[in-house]
C-alpha cells in the first residue's frame, strides 16, 4: 500500500514537473504546493519603479487586473500622451521597463484567482483599457446603487479602488475588506 | 600644504552647495553657460495664463491651487498634489528627473505644447519665491 502510495507521488511529481503550465511564471513546483497565496485574490505589485511613477496621479492598479494586450495598448507612447485625458508621457527607458514589470505579472499569465476570473470573462481577443470595462469587474459591482460611487463625494467612481477596497494595495479585493464611506461595510 | 588647499577648496564648495536651494540648481540646469536671464514676472504671468480645452478652462491653478503653501487637488482625478512652495515641500525641485517630467506633461496638457527653456527658466524662477 505504503509502496503504492509512493509510486503515485512519484508519477503525480512527474506529471506536474512535466507540465509546468499550472505554474505562474517564476513559481518552482514548492512554492505552487506550498502557498495558497497564488491561488487567492491577485498578486500585489512589487516594482518600484511602477508603484512610484504610477502612483504619482492615480492608484497603482495591479498587474494582474488586465492582459497583456490591454497593457500594451495603455502603455503604447502615444497613448501614454492622452491616458484618460491626462499627458502621462515617459521616457522611453521607464516606459519599456514599467511595461515588461506588468506583462510580467499580467492577468493573463496570473495563477491568482482573480485574475483568473478576469480572463475567464474575456472573449478570445478581448483586451479593454478600461479595468472597470471588463465583465467580472461589472458583475461583481452592479448591485452597487450609483448613490454609493458617482454620488458619493468620497468615492466619485468606480475607478478609484482603494476608496473602498481598504486592502486595495495589497492585492486583496474580497468583501470583508471593503469599507464604503459613508456607508460602511458591504455585505451583499 | 597641498592638503590644505585641498581642504580649503573642498570647504568653499561645500558652503557654496549648502547655500543654493534645488530650485537655484534646476535652474541652473536649464541655464548651464548661464547666457539666459530668468524673470519671475514673465514666469508669473505664464503660470496664470489660462487655455480653453473642451469648454473648460485649464491653468496651472486648476491642479496646484492659489496658495502654493497648500496641497493642490488634480481637477480631474482628486488625488492630492504636494505643496508647489519649496518652504513648506523640501522634496520639491529635488529631481531634475522629476522636474524634466512634470514640465513636459503639464506644459503639454495646459498649453497645448512643450514650454521652452527660456519659459521653464522663468516658471521656476517665479516659484522660487514661495
Amino acid at each position: 500500500m505504503i509502496k503504492r502510495l509512493t509510486i503515485l507521488s512519484m508519477v503525480t511529481l512527474l506529471g506536474l514537473g512535466i507540465n509546468t503550465s499550472v505554474f505562474a511564471d517564476g513559481e518552482s513546483f514548492f512554492d505552487w504546493l506550498l502557498t495558497t497565496d497564488s491561488r487567492n485574490e491577485i498578486k500585489p505589485m512589487q516594482n518600484e519603479l511602477y508603484n512610484e511613477e504610477c502612483s504619482d496621479c492615480h492608484f497603482p492598479y495591479q498587474a494582474g487586473l488586465l492582459p497583456e494586450a490591454s497593457w500594451k495598448k495603455l502603455l503604447d507612447p502615444k497613448a501614454l500622451e492622452d491616458h484618460f485625458g491626462d499627458n502621462a508621457e515617459l521616457d522611453d527607458e521607464t516606459r519599456s521597463a514599467i511595461l515588461d514589470a506588468l506583462i510580467a505579472d499580467s492577468a493573463d499569465k496570473s495563477r491568482y484567482k482573480r485574475s483568473k476570473k478576469i480572463m475567464s470573462s474575456l472573449g478570445e481577443n478581448e483586451a479593454p483599457m478600461r479595468i472597470i470595462d471588463i465583465p467580472y469587474i461589472k458583475r461583481k459591482h452592479h448591485e452597487i446603487p450609483d448613490k454609493l460611487i458617482t454620488g458619493n463625494d468620497k468615492v466619485k467612481s468606480l475607478s478609484f479602488c482603494d476608496a473602498c477596497h481598504q486592502k486595495a494595495d495589497e492585492g486583496i479585493y474580497d468583501d470583508d475588506s471593503v469599507v464604503i464611506p459613508g456607508h460602511g461595510n458591504w455585505t451583499w | 600644504m597641498n592638503k590644505i588647499l585641498i581642504f580649503v577648496v573642498a570647504i568653499l564648495f561645500s558652503s557654496i552647495a549648502l547655500a543654493t536651494t534645488p530650485i537655484d540648481q534646476r535652474m541652473a540646469d536649464y541655464n548651464p553657460d548661464g547666457s539666459l536671464i530668468f524673470d519671475a514676472k514673465r514666469g508669473e504671468d505664464l503660470w496664470n495664463q489660462k487655455r480653453m480645452v473642451d469648454g473648460k478652462q485649464r491653468d496651472c491653478n486648476a491642479c496646484h491651487g492659489k496658495d502654493f503653501t497648500q496641497p493642490g487637488e488634480h481637477v480631474k482625478s482628486g488625488k492630492v498634489i504636494k505643496p508647489m512652495a519649496y518652504s513648506v515641500n523640501k522634496e520639491r525641485f529635488t529631481k531634475l528627473k522629476k522636474v524634466k517630467k512634470w514640465f513636459k506633461r503639464n506644459c503639454k496638457w495646459t498649453y497645448g505644447r512643450e514650454c521652452t527653456t527660456q519659459e521653464k527658466g522663468d516658471l521656476l524662477k517665479y516659484l522660487s519665491q514661495f
